[in-house]
């Protein structure tokens, strides 16, 4: 086993670790969190297929490293945006948490069919 | 086993178990820092695969500013810590098996990965030379696929204008509520004036490096972004209102002299985004320098939030 090989299980092991903390924890901020675990590990085999094509003297193949930088950025503008969400949602509703049953009707704003 | 394989071992196994932690964690902020650290060691794997400026970017990125952001969520939403219902048990073994089976099919691609593998990197190299750059990742960044990097200028500053439509209608135009963690003291005061003009400095000398050596434009400014963020937190100079032209222009300098570039591609070398023989690296460097400064300032005021007071006449 090669040492690229080695890191494209890790990546594998934590976009599985990412995904399950976003399905099981509530708090939107922590599936936030989990969600940029699931990115992390998807850069990271992306970089395990950039090290697998080493040609040309290169370390790794340049193109998905780009790629990958660009990722990186876009992750961060999500995240950021994801985070303003949620705070304006706690200083709007009080809530921190998405569930499937009805939120709590505490404004009474709610629109009932 | 040779050396540098049991070290790959350590540092695989240590980042596995930590981003394992950073989902189990109970704490909000503890899971954060967790993550933190994780992306530190990120980093290193980046470095291990030979891809410096991934790491780089990852360590600034990814590490760095992402863990600020979440920190300042996580200082304002801390009376909501504790978790009112655990998630159910058969909830938890049918995600649990369910994420596994996703990880034992990714982890399959990577066993069943062709042999040899296919590769840009000839293609790269070869046309390289023409662009003057001595970096290859830069040399995707900026000339093969320079449209990604413009749109994804555009999606930084597309998420800011996200986070400050968040405002509150009497707050429009006013100062972002940047989230304090801790009361300025001595000591946040006094980092805050030993580290900015060195911070500069490796900002600046990594957005230059770029074009020959690891670094560029997103390193660079994140490392800027850092800097005027510890400024502001030591409350040695005050967050800017966003309705102040200096900032707007600031903002779009960047991204507006790119597509300015990208439109003269049309009239010197028939194609949008397309450099005139000889004048690429000049025009790629301008091109990073006022990029790196709207990227430090628009990653700043997203770490910064939506605006939160109005503007004092």
């Amino acid at each position: 086993m090669t040492s690229a090989t080695l890191f494209g299980y890790c990546g594998a092991a934590m976009v599985g670790l990412g995904l399950f903390g976003l399905i099981t924890n509530p708090h939107v901020l922590r599936k936030i969190l989990a969600f940029n675990v699931l990115g992390a590990g998807v850069f990271l085999m992306f970089g395990v297929i950039a090290r697998r094509g080493a040609a040309a003297g290169l370390g790794g193949d340049p193109v998905p490293q780009a790629l990958v930088i660009t990722g990186i950025v876009v992750a961060f503008s999500a995240t950021a945006l994801a985070v303003a969400l949620l705070v304006r949602l706690h200083s709007e509703t009080g809530q921190t948490t998405v569930s499937s049953e009805d939120p709590p009707s505490s404004s009474g704003q709610g629109v009932r069919s | 086993m040779n050396v540098a394989l049991a070290f790959d071992l350590g540092l695989a196994a240590l980042l596995v178990a930590i981003a394992g932690w950073t989902i189990a964690a109970r704490a909000n902020i503890g899971a954060i820092v967790l993550f933190m650290v994780d992306g530190l060691l990120l980093a290193i794997v980046w470095v291990r695969l030979s891809a410096v400026d991934v790491a780089l970017t990852e360590a600034a990125i990814g590490g760095g500013v992402t863990s600020m952001l979440l920190l300042g969520a996580a200082t304002r939403l801390k009376d909501t810590e504790s978790n009112p219902e655990p998630a159910k048990l058969t909830l938890l073994l049918t995600a649990g098996a369910l994420c596994a089976l996703v990880s034992a099919g990714l982890a399959a691609v990577v066993f069943f990965l062709p042999d040899p593998a296919p590769t840009l990197a000839p293609v790269a190299m070869a046309n390289l030379a023409e662009t003057g750059l001595g970096n290859p990742v830069a040399g995707v960044l900026f000339a093969y696929r320079a449209l990604d990097t413009l749109l994804e200028k555009v999606v930084l500053l597309l998420a800011l204008v996200g986070v400050w439509s968040l405002a509150r209608d009497e707050a429009w135009g006013g100062v972002p509520g940047l989230r304090v963690y801790a009361r300025p003291n001595t000591i946040l005061v006094f980092l805050a004036q030993l580290l900015p003009p060195i911070g500069i400095m490796v900002g600046i000398y990594m957005f230059w490096a770029g074009a020959s050596q690891p670094g560029g434009a997103f390193q660079g400014g994140t490392v800027l972004a850092a800097m005027w963020l510890l400024v502001l937190l030591a409350r040695l100079q005050q967050v800017p209102a966003i309705s102040l032209p200096w900032v707007r222009l600031l903002l779009v300098i960047g991204p507006v002299l790119f597509v300015a570039i990208g439109f003269l591609g049309f009239l010197v070398a028939d194609a949008f985004l397309a450099y005139p023989p000889g004048y690429a690296k000049p025009l790629i460097v301008i091109a990073e320098a006022t990029l790196t400064l709207s990227i430090g300032v628009t990653l700043g005021l997203l770490v910064a939030g939506p605006p939160e007071t109005r503007l004092q006449q």
